[in-house]
């Protein structure tokens, strides 16, 4: 049937390994089955060799990549569950549902594992502003996120933002979800045990969102995209609260012996994953799966990706429990499959057989060795010398466009609109580096931090991919947090072109790098390939979800300028790094140059000067230096905490220069008269240049070069995304 | 103080709920599942936030045909002392308990932030430890807050002393420039007639401990305990 195997997205390549597979021709379903299981979504099979490289263990590590999501150690008996996801191509389509069903599907994934989540993060990416359509996709994402975010009762507490022409025709939204939970609560998505029962828990199984990870996920988008949105699945956050409550019951109960969710390729992939996973095999019997319509195909039954679904595994004794948990909360629930021995994933509708394939066949999808070819466009645009910029007229006047612009301005407008202080844990507000999560009733702090800059990226992945890490990791070190462990998004254009694929390469490498560096292993992620619209790829965007753990929450700091009177110190030194800065897109209109220099012995140096500053509470408050360098962040940590400053910039340097460079790891951070002998104590020790920059007060940022008033700056800062959104 | 935090499907702040009374303030708590109609031995009922039946319909308006709303209505009928915060403030309306109704905020948006809400009695169990026009920094988290009532019924209440908090400034002055929801005449929360059933939007349990960044949330438990003949933990 080679119409309908191309029509599902699968190779003349991969149709043979399946009928070698099989010893014969597969029938429809099975072939619907292979097609979402082997789509790239699902199978990696393009990245897998290339992951191979990120670094994935370390003490603290329980469970890394592989499961649903990675679990890290924090100590006391305590785990925490996180990962990050995409959903991209579904919010192109359907901005509203497409965010939506992504906060649906990786919320699964965590309490999957049996930690309840408490935190979630949104990065976004989207193309300028300017654009009528990027304002309606960026709207709807954001009110998508929220409505099923604010419902489930999971606060949103962090993320990032940017706005770049590259990613016009393909936003980017990624979703990432934390929990925590007793250690001993961890479960797998597994079965083991012969004879024990696979009840699917949840919502009826419709039309919706059928071949969407083979369909949405895995190719490029052109003038049919809008034709694609009946494969956008629809959420129902209700549900989806529920099914928090009835599975973290039963696994309070100790009830279940495995769990998975329904993601991307629907029962196909639960049935066939917890089957492979648990060295089993299974029978499934798909006319008893419940269905919101009649007359569904048995293909149609095992991909559809309705949402709000999970696959819970019990012994034959505790499934007369686990229907009553799921009744007392008014959750449909019904016993579909056994497990039993052998590798043979069987589906059966009325007594018939109608599929039977090794599940390992379909859970282990195949790999490709993709070439990989240095794109002709990274020496053009970086040729460009910045030396050769002239000083802006009016510093003052270049610093307000750049705290008005797009990338930089206050995300006010995006936080408000997600409920982030829900479950009372949230001691470090959004606005902040990085959101800190107590975690009672321990004492420890949890802070979390979502970074790309895609820009670098495209101008040296490899660096790029570097500088997310150390930029992550940065923040939560300015919170007092020690960066702990990494999950990350990869997103990239279509990995069959050598160009692209050379960008993932080197990304993955830098992150590699970075990882290893800041010992932070990678404990789970996601890859999202096929970003490109008529040919046009996004920016290679490798993004970083860094956990750090603060072992007293009490020592946590902010970024906003505490006090008046206090002295700010500039930790780290500054180059002339205006290559792929803000500074020079928003003034000059340029993506080019060389990205700023990584130093990981000054990384690592600072991330302990900041932790040990923390931990000592010299501090009064700290903030990463990235994007519009020093002067913005001077400037953010003014008005967040409405006290002026009166600072000196470094010398050296055209003052332009010092002020917008984008060098990397520094951070300037605000003490108190007693407590600045002992931060520059701890300074030197660590190795981290430190320089008094000047004093906290008044109500104007006085920098010689400049002076700005806070309420101008303010108005300029605050206003910006909505005036931006107005279109005007 | 033995108080009950009924759990409706949805609900999303029982926990914070619950924590709040239990932790910080050592009092005596239990879930009350939707279902079960027995209050006996409970002082006070709380209904908590969330996104009861997910809302889909009226905020509240499934919730409030919940078996546990019969006793509550009773309980409350009772003497009992009762409070419903964001959507538990929303069920309370739907119920009758409460009058008046609520809207979408008049922005369309969800909007979760601290706001300002100013005491305007402290002749009610909620606010007799507050004094007169005390201003409490609070966050609020709701889409439908934008509360509406019929002018004359409005003109009663404000002569029964039924409209507890508006949303104000820091300085106390009420007007539209501090109203985030379009709410009639900036209120926050109302109670009955006899005091004794509260509803309001903004979330005290969200502002009962320093490292939330506010307390004031405390000046109304430590008002009702206080009410209610408890001796109050010293930590408040």
């Amino acid at each position: 049937m080679p119409e309908l195997y191309e029509e599902l997205g699968l190779t003349t390549e991969e149709y043979q390994r399946i009928v070698e597979t099989l010893g014969r021709e597969p029938n429809k379903v099975e072939l619907g089955m292979y097609s979402v299981m082997w789509s790239e979504h699902c199978s990696y099979k393009s990245s897998k060799e290339q992951l191979q490289k990120l670094p994935t263990e370390g003490p603290r590590v329980l469970l890394g990549p592989g499961e649903n999501a990675g679990v890290v150690d924090i100590g006391d008996g305590m785990a925490v569950v996180f990962k990050m996801e995409s959903h991209n191509h579904p919010s192109a389509v359907e901005p509203f549902q497409g965010a939506a069903t992504g906060v649906g599907g990786i919320v699964r994934d965590i309490f999957t594992m049996g930690a309840r989540p408490i935190a979630c993060l949104d990065p976004l990416r989207f193309g300028s502003l300017d654009s009528a359509r990027t304002r309606y996709l960026f709207e709807g994402v954001v009110a998508g996120i929220a409505s099923y975010g604010n419902c489930l009762g999971i606060p949103t507490v962090a993320g990032d933002i940017y706005f770049e022409e590259a990613y016009e025709e393909n936003p980017l939204v990624n979703v990432m979800c934390l929990g925590v939970m007793p250690v001993e609560r961890l479960i797998k998505g597994q079965a083991s045990e012969p004879g024990s029962v696979g009840v699917l828990i949840g919502s009826g199984t419709g039309r919706d969102g059928i071949g969407g990870v083979s369909v949405l996920a895995s190719q490029e988008f052109d003038e049919n995209s809008e034709q694609k949105r009946p494969s956008v699945q629809v959420g129902d956050p209700f549900t989806e609260k529920l099914l928090i409550e009835v599975c973290l019951e039963m696994l309070e109960k100790d009830l279940l012996l495995g769990l998975q969710d329904f993601g991307g390729a629907g029962l196909t992939c639960a049935t066939c994953e917890t089957a492979e996973r648990g060295g089993c095999g299974m029978d499934v019997d798909i006319s008893k799966v419940p269905l919101r319509e009649p007359g569904m195909e048995p293909i149609e039954i095992m991909m559809s990706e309705s949402q709000e679904r999970m696959f819970a595994i019990c012994s034959e004794e505790d499934l007369e429990e686990v229907l009553s948990v799921c009744r007392k909360w008014g959750v449909d629930a019904t016993p579909v499959g056994v497990v039993t021995e052998g590798d043979m994933l069987r589906l059966l509708s009325g007594g018939e057989v109608v599929a039977e394939v090794p599940a390992s066949s379909l859970a282990r999808g195949p790999e490709y060795h993709r070439d990989a070819e240095k794109p002709d466009y990274i020496d053009r645009v970086t040729g460009f010398d910045t030396g050769t910029l002239s000083p802006p007229e009016d510093m003052g006047k270049a610093l307000l466009e750049l705290l008005g612009s797009a990338n930089i301005c206050s995300r006010r407008w995006v936080f408000e609109q997600y409920d982030h202080m829900v479950r009372v844990n949230t001691v470090v507000l959004p606005g902040s580096d990085a959101a800190v999560l107590r975690t009672k009733p321990l004492e420890k702090g949890i802070a979390l931090s979502c970074d790309c800059n895609g820009r670098y990226c495209y101008l040296d992945p490899y660096v790029g991919a570097q500088i997310a890490v150390a930029e992550s990791g940065r923040n939560v070190a300015c919170t007092g947090a020690r960066p702990i462990a990494v999950t990350n998004c990869l997103n990239f254009g279509n990995p069959e072109k050598p160009g692209i694929f050379w960008q993932f390469c080197r990304c993955v490498e830098g992150l590699a790098e970075g990882c290893r560096q800041l010992a932070t292993p990678v404990v789970g992620g996601n890859v999202s390939f096929y970003n490109e619209s008529f040919g046009e790829a996004i920016y290679p965007t490798p993004v970083i979800g860094m956990l750090g753990l603060l072992e007293d929450v009490g020592d946590r700091v902010g970024s906003a300028f505490a006090a008046e009177g206090d002295s700010i110190v500039l930790l780290g030194d500054t180059g002339d790094e205006l290559g792929g800065s803000e500074y020079l897109k928003v003034i000059h209109g340029k993506v080019a140059g060389r990205p700023p220099v990584v130093d990981w012995a000054a990384e690592k140096a600072l991330v302990e000067c900041l932790t040990r500053a923390a931990s000592a509470r010299l501090l009064s408050s700290a903030h990463d230096l990235s994007e519009g360098g020093l002067a913005v962040a001077l400037a953010e940590s003014c008005l967040q905490g409405g006290i002026g400053a009166s600072v000196q910039m470094p010398g050296g340097l055209p003052p332009f220069v010092a002020a917008f460079s984008e060098s990397q790891a520094r951070a300037i951070v605000s003490v108190s008269e007693d407590n600045l002998s002992a931060l520059e104590g701890i300074a030197v020790e660590a190795g981290v240049p430190a320089r008094v920059i000047g004093t906290t007060g008044g109500d104007r940022l006085e920098a010689g070069a400049f002076s700005l008033s806070l309420s101008e700056m303010r108005s300029t800062y605050e206003e910006a995304l909505e005036r931006m959104l107005a279109g005007s | 103080m033995r108080f009950g935090v009924v759990i409706f499907p949805g609900s999303n702040c029982d926990h914070d709920c619950f924590y709040v009374l239990g932790e910080v303030l050592n009092q005596d708590v239990k879930y009350v599942w939707h279902q079960s109609t027995d209050l006996s031995g409970f002082d006070c009922i709380l209904l908590p936030g969330g996104f009861s039946y997910g809302d889909y319909l009226r905020t509240g308006a499934v919730a409030h045909f919940s078996p546990v709303m019969k006793s509550v209505e009773r309980f409350a009928a009772d003497g009992g002392m009762v409070i419903g915060i964001c959507n538990g403030f929303q069920i309370l309306l739907e119920a009758g308990l409460l009058p008046g109704a609520m809207m979408r905020n008049t922005g369309l948006k969800f909007i979760c932030r601290f706001v300002d809400i100013r005491v305007e009695t402290t002749s009610t169990p909620w606010t007799c430890g507050a004094y007169e026009h005390q201003v409490l920094r609070i966050p609020i988290a709701h889409n439908e807050g934008n509360y509406q009532v019929p002018y004359q019924t409005l003109e009663e209440m404000k002569l029964r002393g039924q409209v507890v908090f508006r949303y104000c400034s820091p300085a106390s002055s009420v007007s539209g420039e501090f109203n985030p929801n379009g709410a009639t005449e900036n209120i926050a929360g109302v109670c009955n007639r006899e005091g004794n059933v509260l509803g309001l939007m903004p979330h005290p349990e969200r502002a009962s401990e320093a490292e939330l960044g506010s307390t004031d949330g405390l000046v109304i438990w430590r008002s009702l305990l206080d009410h209610c003949g408890v001796e109050v933990p010293t930590i408040l």
